[in-house]
């Protein structure tokens, strides 16, 4: 199992796309190379459960290591473990979703698809890298893309988003690049090496530093609040597939980095800070929730509601318990592919329709059974029906936090839960205003998913339901990792 | 002596070598502007080359002139950007009557430059800048039927003359205190006595002069905004690059015992430049001071590198001018493509450029995102080398404020990107025709732009040379 593939393969489909002539060319290009990621995202899973059974517990696997500026000690270091798989696998689930629902894009496809492309790529390199100046590489690359993607295609206040969206995202990296100097210049030893530096006691005085840095500035990738505001303005302008990579990978970066790079290396400062970090993810997840009470935009609905599911990864993430941890992970994969398949639907809707208000839709079940079904089964995913991924999520982290017997974090967990209720509110009412009621005279016409979007959508669901039904195969991928994370937890004993 | 003469200064004497070379087809025949381009960009295409070959280290007249492998490197940087000079201009230089005085004005500033960096005392050292900035100021005046560039040049004269003047001011007092206008000699006689710090704010002050270190800018902008683009190109490439090179061996070599003094200093005054730079690069519309004011911040960048006092520092200032060259020439080349033949050079009138000119478009995307510091463009790796340089003195509040200049020079670099491929224009520019050199020049900016970050050993062979 070579990992540079992960990497080759989108930079080869993307100068593939270049070399294309005509616009169908370029879609078959693109649809084949992210259905070649497709099939390396669970050849990958096989290979990693094999090895897992054939006793390998070795904590990354396939690792590779080159030399890359030696006199910075930076190497190209990759390698994987359960949590990262759990991502590539989303990340190449959303991505052929991503391509398919593109199909009808005219303007400029072929730089459309390039870009979308080297977007997966940034994130699969993301995902792999086990050293912190790669991490940082592959966090920043994929700012062009994205600024390009809502800049270009999107629509509505599209460069005042696109801008917005470049220069947060650009804030929290330049807050990574300082956290990540002081753990380089403060630590005792000067490397970037993510496995080094977990075996390393980095100073607590440093870690008390940097861990808010780092975590803060991952922290605005995931719409930490207040850090958040990009969040509705980026999805609702960006193009569909934009919106999907953006949600459903792009957000997944910022989780992941709190989770590997500030807390698993800075145990005392997340112990340090977790209570501030459970207290700005419960504003997050209540105040989502109750900020898409009030949206009338199907975009803007999903945009508000991402920022309150977020919420749940940070907050599973600061309850520092194993169950809550791999919670968080799981939220991250059912969040990923959930908000994903919401996008494909609102841009199904949206296409044929040509409005996103609530209140100018209705009855659309009529015309377009499929595509209302999918946005019932997404709905009822968001608000946490069992059986789908996203009840088996929010319930690990539940139950992890749970695990943390005093008043505060009770409170914590509790108020988080009540959000759930909200969620049921905002999301069944905006998909019976849209899918029952009396159908407007010009949707007669519209006609129903193509084949296209049927594939998309029914992968994403695959996903979901995968989750939602034999959740322990995610659990068992994910919390040997976690665990690892928590063992280097519980070593340390300041605060708490 | 003859053999280590001709050995030691080869990159100054073909230089001097061309100069003359050209002086005598000037007199002596009749080519045409083409065929004469076509040879001048060999030459100093074979003078590029021929500066990786040949290298040596030593002294000559008693350590006035002194030469090793770095700076055999930093000539060659320098070669290069005039190589790509007389590529990406050359539909500007054919149309000139005086190409050939431009070529031999231009190569007469980077004689003066090369001796510059191998100066091995002060006197050199001056004599040296003199040469190397007043055929510029003649540079600057190419465009004899414009105003703005009479008035271009006699800004950049008068200041170079008043740069002049403080730096023989802080010459003749550091050799009142040491006795000793040598570079070897002088780090041994400083003890940091008031009038020694005295002596070298002086010399700094020249230096800033030169890299437009604010509060030492505000030549810059008029000037680049009234010279002719290759000009202008020059002034904040080469001239800034060699300046930068020099810098660096002075303050890391003679001045290296008052590291705790000037330390200070380099900071603040790298805090001043970037903020100052960014911010006024925020509203200019003229895409030449656009680029005047962001290459003054680009300065305060490399200041942070400078301010390490180390291997890396030093390592990372000279592949950060590397990577300068290509990404701020590629986007002066596209701005003086574009101005050649359509006159324009707002940053309004970019509206819509992607539609009509998608290859210049995507050059000039790379080269301010390069600038920028994003990822995967070489000006990435730069950046974020000069400030892990710069964190190693543990200062994070200076590196947290140098990072959050990035993203305030980041929206400006945005505001050009988003003009050129997201606004509509009714008239976008013309399909510009570029001429096959201009585009090979494009292509080598381009590719450096990609490959001189990803391709490690380029970094690696910089710290190789210094260690």
């Amino acid at each position: 199992m070579n990992l540079t593939l992960l990497i080759l393969l989108p930079l080869l489909t993307a100068v593939a796309i270049l070399l294309m002539r005509n616009a169908t060319q370029v879609k078959w290009t693109a649809l084949i190379g992210s259905a070649a990621q497709f099939v390396f995202a669970f050849v990958l899973l096989f290979a990693f459960r094999n090895a897992r059974a054939g006793g390998n517990e070795a904590q990354m696997l396939f690792e590779l290591k080159y030399d890359w500026f030696p006199a910075w000690h930076i190497a190209f270091h990759l390698g994987v473990d359960g949590i990262s798989v759990a991502m590539i696998l989303l990340t190449s689930f959303v991505v052929i979703a991503g391509v398919l629902v593109s199909w009808n894009v005219t303007k400029m496809t072929k730089e459309f698809f390039f870009l979308l492309i080297l977007l997966s790529m940034g994130a699969y390199g993301f995902f792999i890298s086990l050293d912190l100046f790669i991490l940082f590489f592959f966090l920043e690359i994929a700012v062009i893309p994205k600024y390009l993607l809502i800049g270009v295609w999107g629509s509505g206040k599209k460069e005042y988003a696109a801008n917005k969206l470049a220069l947060m995202l650009m804030g929290g990296s330049a807050l990574v690049l300082v956290g990540m100097l002081g753990i380089y210049f403060g630590g005792t030893e000067r490397t970037f090496d993510l496995m080094t530096l977990s075996q390393l006691h980095i100073p607590v005085a440093v870690q008390k530093i940097c861990f808010p840095l780092l975590f803060v500035g991952f922290g605005v990738f995931t719409a930490l609040f207040p850090f958040h505001t990009w969040v509705p303005d980026g999805h609702s302008s960006a193009p569909t597939a934009g919106s999907m990579f953006l949600a459903g990978i792009s957000m997944k970066l910022g989780g992941y980095g709190c989770l590997r790079v500030a807390t698993y290396i800075m145990p005392d400062g997340a112990k340090e800070y977790a209570n501030i970090i459970i207290v700005l993810s419960t504003i997050a997840i209540l105040y989502g929730a109750f900020a898409t009470m009030m949206q009338k935009d199907l975009k803007y609905i999903n945009a508000y509601s991402s920022v309150s599911h977020c919420g749940f990864v940070l907050l599973g993430i600061g309850m520092l318990t194993k169950t809550a941890m791999t919670g968080a992970v799981m939220q991250m994969v059912s969040h990923g592919l959930m908000t994903a398949l919401f996008f494909a639907v609102i841009g199904m809707i949206y296409e044929r329709t040509h409005t996103r208000q609530v209140n100018e839709m209705g009855g659309l079940l009529k015309v377009m059974p499929f595509i209302t079904t999918v946005l019932f089964i997404v709905g009822l995913c968001s608000l946490g029906l069992p059986g789908l991924s996203g009840f088996v999520a929010e319930m690990t982290i539940f139950m992890g936090s749970w695990q943390n017997p005093d008043p505060f974090h009770r409170i914590a967990t509790i108020a988080a839960c009540m959000s759930i209720v909200v969620t049921a509110v905002y999301i069944l009412r905006a998909i019976g205003k849209t899918a029952m009621g009396p159908l407007k005279a010009e949707f007669n016409n519209l006609d129903d998913a193509k084949w296209n979007e049927k594939l998309a959508a029914i992968i994403l669901i695959g996903g979901i339901v995968a989750i939602g039904i034999a959740p322990f195969w995610l659990n068992d991928l994910v919390s040997p990792a976690t665990e690892i994370i928590m063992k280097k937890l519980a070593a340390v004993h300041v605060g708490m | 002596m003859l053999n280590d003469f001709l050995i030691l200064m080869k990159s100054e004497l073909v230089i001097a070598f061309i100069i003359f070379l050209l002086l005598f087809i000037k007199v002596g025949t009749e080519m045409t502007n083409d065929r004469l381009l076509s040879l001048v960009q060999i030459l100093l295409l074979a003078n590029f080359i021929y500066s990786f070959f040949f290298i040596a280290e030593g002294d000559l007249f008693g350590g006035l002139f002194t030469t090793n492998t770095l700076m055999t490197f930093q000539k060659s940087i320098l070669s290069l950007a005039v190589y790509l000079i007389s590529l990406l201009f050359s539909d500007w230089l054919k149309k000139s009557e005086h190409m050939l005085e431009f070529f031999m004005l231009m190569l007469s500033a980077v004689l003066g430059m090369f001796f510059m960096i191998s100066s091995g005392s002060l006197l050199m050292f001056f004599l040296a800048l003199e040469l190397s900035t007043i055929p510029v100021a003649a540079m600057a005046n190419f465009d004899l039927e414009k105003k703005i560039a009479s008035e271009a040049s006699m800004k950049m004269i008068l200041s170079s003359a008043f740069s002049s003047g403080i730096l023989l001011f802080g010459i003749s007092m550091i050799y009142g205190i040491t006795g000793s206008i040598n570079f070897a000699e002088i780090p041994a006689l400083l003890d940091g006595s008031p009038l020694q710090i005295l002596a070298f704010v002086f010399l700094f002050t020249a230096f800033a002069f030169k890299l437009s270190i604010v509060p030492f800018h505000l030549w810059t902008a008029d000037v680049y905004e009234g010279a002719p683009v290759a000009v202008t190109s020059f002034l904040s490439v080469v001239s800034k690059g060699s300046i930068a090179f020099i810098l660096l061996t002075t303050l890391y070599k003679t001045f290296a015992p008052m590291h705790e003094i000037w330390y200070n200093m380099v900071i603040l005054l790298s805090i001043v430049t970037m903020i100052v730079g960014n911010l006024f690069a925020l509203r200019q519309q003229n895409i030449k001071r656009f680029l005047a004011f962001s290459s003054i911040a680009q300065v305060g960048f490399i200041l942070v590198g400078l301010s390490s006092n180390s291997i890396e520092g030093s390592s990372s200032v000279v592949y950060f001018v590397l990577i300068y060259v290509f990404s701020n020439l590629a986007a002066f080349g596209v701005a003086g493509a574009i101005s050649q033949q359509t006159g324009k050079e707002r940053i309004d009138d970019f509206k819509g450029l992607y539609q009509t000119n998608p290859f210049i478009s995507w050059i000039l995307a790379l080269a301010l995102f390069s600038l920028a510091g994003i990822p995967p463009t070489a000006g990435f790796f730069g950046k974020l080398f000069l400030i892990t340089a710069g964190a190693s003195k543990g200062n994070y509040l200076f590196i947290t404020i140098a990072a959050l200049n990035l993203i305030v020079s980041l929206y400006y670099y945005l505001r050009v990107i988003r003009s050129v491929f997201m606004d509509k224009n009714e008239q976008p520019i013309e399909i510009i025709y570029l001429n096959p050199s201009a585009k090979l020049g494009m292509i080598i900016c381009g590719a450096g732009i990609v490959l001189v970050g990803l391709l490690s050993w380029v970094y690696d062979y910089i710290t190789t040379l210094i260690m």
